[in-house]
Parts: C-alpha cells; structure tokens; sequence
C-alpha cells in the first residue's frame, strides 16, 4: 500500500512532456498559418510581377484587345470578354439542367435504389481530370457538333452570335464542355441543399393541397435557394478559372469576334498557352491577365461563401 | 362529389405532368452524355492497351508508325504527386488539427477557415504561375528551372485545402466524451490527440486525403510549365531537379498533335488516369458507406 502511494506521487507530469505539449500546439498553430501564407503570397507575388504591366497599360489593359509580342503592345480584352462569356453561357445551360436533374433525384419518381445510382455517378463524373475531357471534346464532340453548327450558321447567320463560318474548335464547344463539367457540381450541391429542407414544409404544403409542383416550386426550392445559389456560384468559379479543357477545344485565337462560332481566347487558356515561352514584358502582361482571372475568382468565391452565411438555413 | 376523384384535365395536374417530364428529360440530358463519355474512353483507351505501352519511352512525335510507350510519364505522375502528398498531409493535418483541437472559435481560426474555402476556389493555373514566379523563373532550387519538385510544389498547393477541411471536420466529428475520458486520465493534450482523436477519425481523414490525391493526379494546369514534360525514362534521384513527365501533361501535349500515334497514346493515358482515379473513388465511397453502417461510437 505505502509503495502505491509514492508511486502514485511521483506520478508528475515531466518538464520535458509539458514542452513537448507547447511544442505540438505551437508546431499546429504555423502549420495552420501556411494556408494564410500561401494565399497572400500568390496574391503578393502575382500582383508583383504584374507591376511593370500594370504600370505601363493601367485599366486600359483591361479594354484593348491587341496581343502582339513583337510590337510589344498588350491588351486582355480579347480573353477577358471569352472568360466571362464561356462561363456565363456556360452557367446559363447547366443551371436549369442540373437543377433539374437534383429535383429528379430528390423526388420519388423512380425507386430510391435507382435515383442513388444516378447520384453517385454523377459525382464521380466531377472526379474525372480537364484534360481527358478535352480529349474526349477534341475527337467526339467536335466532329459530333460539327453539322450542327453548320445549320446554326446557315438559319441564325444574321445573329451576330452565329456570324461566322463554323471552322473546326471554337467557343461554343468550349461553353457545351464546360457544361459537361459544371453539371456535376450543380447537381450535387442543389441536390444536398433540396434534401436539407426539412420534411414537415413537404407535408403542409401537402396538407393544404398544394400539387406535388406547386410544392417544389414555392416552397422546397424557396427554401433550398441560398445553397443552390452558393453551388452555382462555386460552379461560375470554377467555370473562369477552368483551364485544360477549354484550351484545348476553344481554338486559341486573340482576334476579337461576338459570333460563338469562331476561335476564341479564355485568361486561363491565353496563361497555358504562352507562359511557357514568353519573355520580356509578356511575361509581365500575363500576370497581369492571371491577376485580373485571379481577383475575377476570389471575388465570386468570396460572395459565394458570403451567401451561404447570410441565407443558410435555419430550421 | 367529383371533387373526390384525381381529374386528369384539371390545369394543375397537367402541368404536375409536364413539370414531372420537364425534370425527366433534364435528367436523361444530363446523364446520357456523361455516360457515354465514361463508357468511350474505357472502351477507346482501353483498347490501346499494351504491354509494351508500360515500359517503353515515348517517341518524339513525327514517327507515326511507332508511338512507344508512356512509362516515363506513369512514373512521373507517381513521383510528383509522392511530392505533393509529402509536402501537402503534413501540413494539412497539423493545421486541421490546430482547428479543430486548439482553436476556440476566434478571429483567427476563423480568417484561417475563410482562407482554405479561398484557397479551395482559387484556379489551378494561378497555383502553376505562383510556383513559375516563385521557383521556376528564379531558379531556387539548385539552379533548376523547370522540374518535378516544383511540379510536386505547384499541386500541394491544390490538396492543401482539401487535407485541412477533412481533417478539420473529421476531428470535429469525435465525440468530445473521448477527449474528456483521455484528459481526466490525466494524459497531455498532445497524447491525447495523436492516441485518442486522430485514431478515431483516421478513417474519415485518409478517405478525404485519398480522394484529394486522387484529384491532383489529374491536375494538368500547375504543372505545365513547372514541371514541363520529358521524353526519357525517370532514372534516379537527381531526375527530380529537371523536367518531368506526367499523364496529364502527356495527354495534353499528345491530343494536340497531329498524329494518329500519339493522339491513341493520349487516349491510353487517359485511360489509366480515369480507371484509377474512378476506382480509388468508387473504393473509398464503399468503405464510406461500410464504416457509416458499422460505427459504434
């Protein structure tokens, strides 16, 4: 007994563990600042190297659309309208296609089993790369759409949309595989957010005899809105600063057109493009472009998070 | 009396009818291609598949009788994301760690929390122009310029995020009893937390982490100009400090040629980057799923 109890008294906590302790805490506290780190440095360093761009062009690098290495004049307006017009038009599509698909799944149209299925592999399209997308864009989609465009041309030529003569990648097969990769995420951020609405709104709305539709309509999707909203947000995100697969199906060209149907240029695709073998004051330019795309994303991501705080749900 | 009846011709049950074939045919559109771009190149890639294709270099395009193999970048994608998974866990399990254990909900913890959801939205590319400016361009390592470490660089950048969240939610997910009974034993915080916490929730952490892996396996953007591309096999250590290939890069460089040789060693590539990265993901859903049934605590 009396042996237990010295025991029991030397029985303190060392020196060295109590150091240890504080060493852990302290170690996880500046692991926990590298993401700070990290994001105020892309922004430093790539605001930095845009500097001498920026300087010599101000905003009006923003509304030329001159690209031209040897003269050594530079302009991003080119990119800059393609980025928002892909991701846009892009958005515009996907938006009723996947909120519908999401209220597919989260009704009981078709047994549960089936509707799991659908969910899961939609959700795994989201895992396969850009790149293979663009490959399969280049060698299925393109020669698939390519009679199509024709027709568009041929009966909507006078919308300055369609003005030009379909000639192999251009912007709007760039918008249909941005579609095929934003889908995912719509869906299965609008389908979370529909089956996060509570079941009893379902029922009274039932219960006061309201059609299965005029349910969804004004007050399951009401109700799923700021998720939906913040999904489509992350999805317009992710559609300006989505970069393999546009590059390689967009066509590449800095001459400015409204028609869908010519070649196009995207900040993001102009970046894979030239970064490699540029120098000299294109460099310079190209950073700047990566700014503008980088501030472009930070300030939709940033409303989008801005969003689900205000208007996430409280039941 | 009729009231009591379904009517089909009254105007809300048509349009609950053609709302319902609304959401159906928004369902086949979406699905229909998606399945058959999967199914296309399993069947396109898979038919390009080799033996030889696993142990040979790459021709240098232009030879359109014999395209060779893709080892070099098979092994190079291995390598850079080995990088990016050694820079990336560390870091992202201690500062999800920090989060979810020490942290109290402050200023701080929270600025941190807004800027991994930031860092989570920023385009990959930005990610390949920062470590550009950053390693490439100022020849930081060694002398090197482009090369596999600043590949591996370029795509811990992009896990990063992921690690910390499912680190940070999957700790937040132990229940608190757990630690109260570890702390009341008298155990340190540390011991507590890396015998107690992190074992109960390792499961959920490594499914997260292994799926943000399995993402930037497929990450082309970053690393086409800081890691390039090469032709020749990987043969040791001092390889990482010059360029290196990838499936990703490969199949990029290799669909825009305009030979059909390369174009079906993209096709192969992308073949064994989408049938592992769909199996690693399809894995660890069921074994999602089978922890959620058989969890007790």
């Amino acid at each position: 007994m009396e042996e237990k109890l010295t025991l029991f008294k030397n029985r303190k906590r060392f020196g060295i563990e109590k150091n240890i302790d504080i060493i852990f805490k302290n170690t996880a506290l500046v692991l926990s600042s590298f993401v700070a780190i990290i994001l105020l440095g892309i922004i430093l360093v790539v605001f930095f190297q845009s500097f001498e761009s920026f300087s010599r062009y101000g905003l009006k690098f923003l509304v030329t659309s001159e690209w031209n290495p040897v003269k050594d004049e530079y302009g991003a307006f080119t990119a800059i309208y393609g980025t928002l017009v892909t991701s846009f038009l892009s958005l515009l599509i996907t938006i009723p296609l996947g909120v519908g698909t999401a209220i597919f799944i989260t009704e009981d149209f078709v047994p549960k089993v089936v509707r799991e299925i659908i969910g899961s592999f939609v959700e795994l399209l989201a895992a396969i790369p850009s790149v293979v997308l663009g490959l399969w864009a280049i060698f299925v989609m393109e020669p698939f759409f390519r009679a199509f465009f024709v027709f568009l041309h041929n009966f909507f030529g006078w919308i300055p949309l369609f003005s030009t003569e379909p000639t192999g990648r251009n912007s709007l097969l760039a918008i249909l595989i941005l579609v095929v990769m934003l889908l995912p995420i719509v869906t299965s951020i609008a389908r979370d957010s529909l089956n996060q609405v509570p079941k009893k709104l379902r029922n009274a709305a039932y219960g006061i005899g309201a059609s299965r539709w005029k349910t969804i309509f004004s007050v399951i999707l009401p109700a799923a809105l700021s998720g939906i909203m913040a999904g489509v947000l992350l999805a317009l995100g992710r559609a300006m600063g989505e970069t393999m697969a546009v590059t390689m199906i967009i066509g590449n060209s800095n001459a400015f057109s409204w028609s869908l149907l010519s070649p196009g240029y995207t900040i993001s695709s102009m970046l894979a493009n030239q970064f490699g073998e540029a120098d000299g004051s294109q460099v310079s330019s190209l950073f700047y472009a990566a700014f503008v795309l980088m501030i472009l994303s930070l300030v939709v991501n940033i409303f989008a998070q801005w969003l689900v705080k205000k208007f996430s749900l409280k039941y | 009396m009729n009231s009591l009846y379904y009517q089909k011709r009254l105007s809300r049950n048509i349009g609950d009818k053609v709302f319902t074939s609304l959401s159906v045919l928004c369902a086949l559109i979406a699905i229909l291609p998606l399945i058959f771009l999967v199914t296309y190149i399993l069947i396109k890639g898979g038919s390009q598949i080799t033996p030889e294709l696993f142990t040979l270099e790459p021709n240098p395009p232009g030879d359109d009788l014999d395209a060779g193999g893709i080892n070099p970048a098979l092994i190079g994608t291995l390598i850079i994301t080995t990088i990016a998974s050694i820079i990336a866990i560390p870091v992202g399990v201690g500062g999800g760690i920090y989060l979810a254990e020490y942290s109290k909900g402050g200023a701080f913890s929270r600025f941190i929390r807004f800027g991994v959801n930031v860092l989570a939205g920023v385009p990959s590319i930005i990610a390949g122009v920062f470590i550009y400016a950053l390693i490439v361009s100022t020849k930081i390592l060694f002398g090197s310029m482009y090369s596999g470490l600043a590949g591996g660089m370029a795509l811990s950048i992009l896990m990063l995020p992921t690690v910390i969240k499912t680190t940070d939610e999957g700790l937040k997910l132990v229940p608190n009893e757990l630690r109260y009974a570890s702390l009341g034993v008298g155990a340190s915080m540390y011991t507590t937390i890396l015998k107690v916490t992190l074992p109960s929730a390792f499961r959920s952490i490594a499914t997260g982490v292994v799926l943000g892996i399995a993402r930037a396996a497929g990450e082309t953007a970053p690393l086409i100009f800081t890691a390039l591309f090469s032709y020749y096999y990987i043969t040791g250590f001092g390889d990482l400090f010059y360029e290196m290939g990838s499936l990703a890069v490969l199949i990029y460089n290799f669909a825009l040629e305009p030979y059909d040789a390369q174009n079906k060693l993209a096709w192969a590539a992308s073949f064994i980057l989408v049938l592992s990265i769909l199996s690693v993901n399809i894995f660890s859903r069921i074994l999602a799923a089978f922890t959620e049934k058989t969890k007790r605590v």
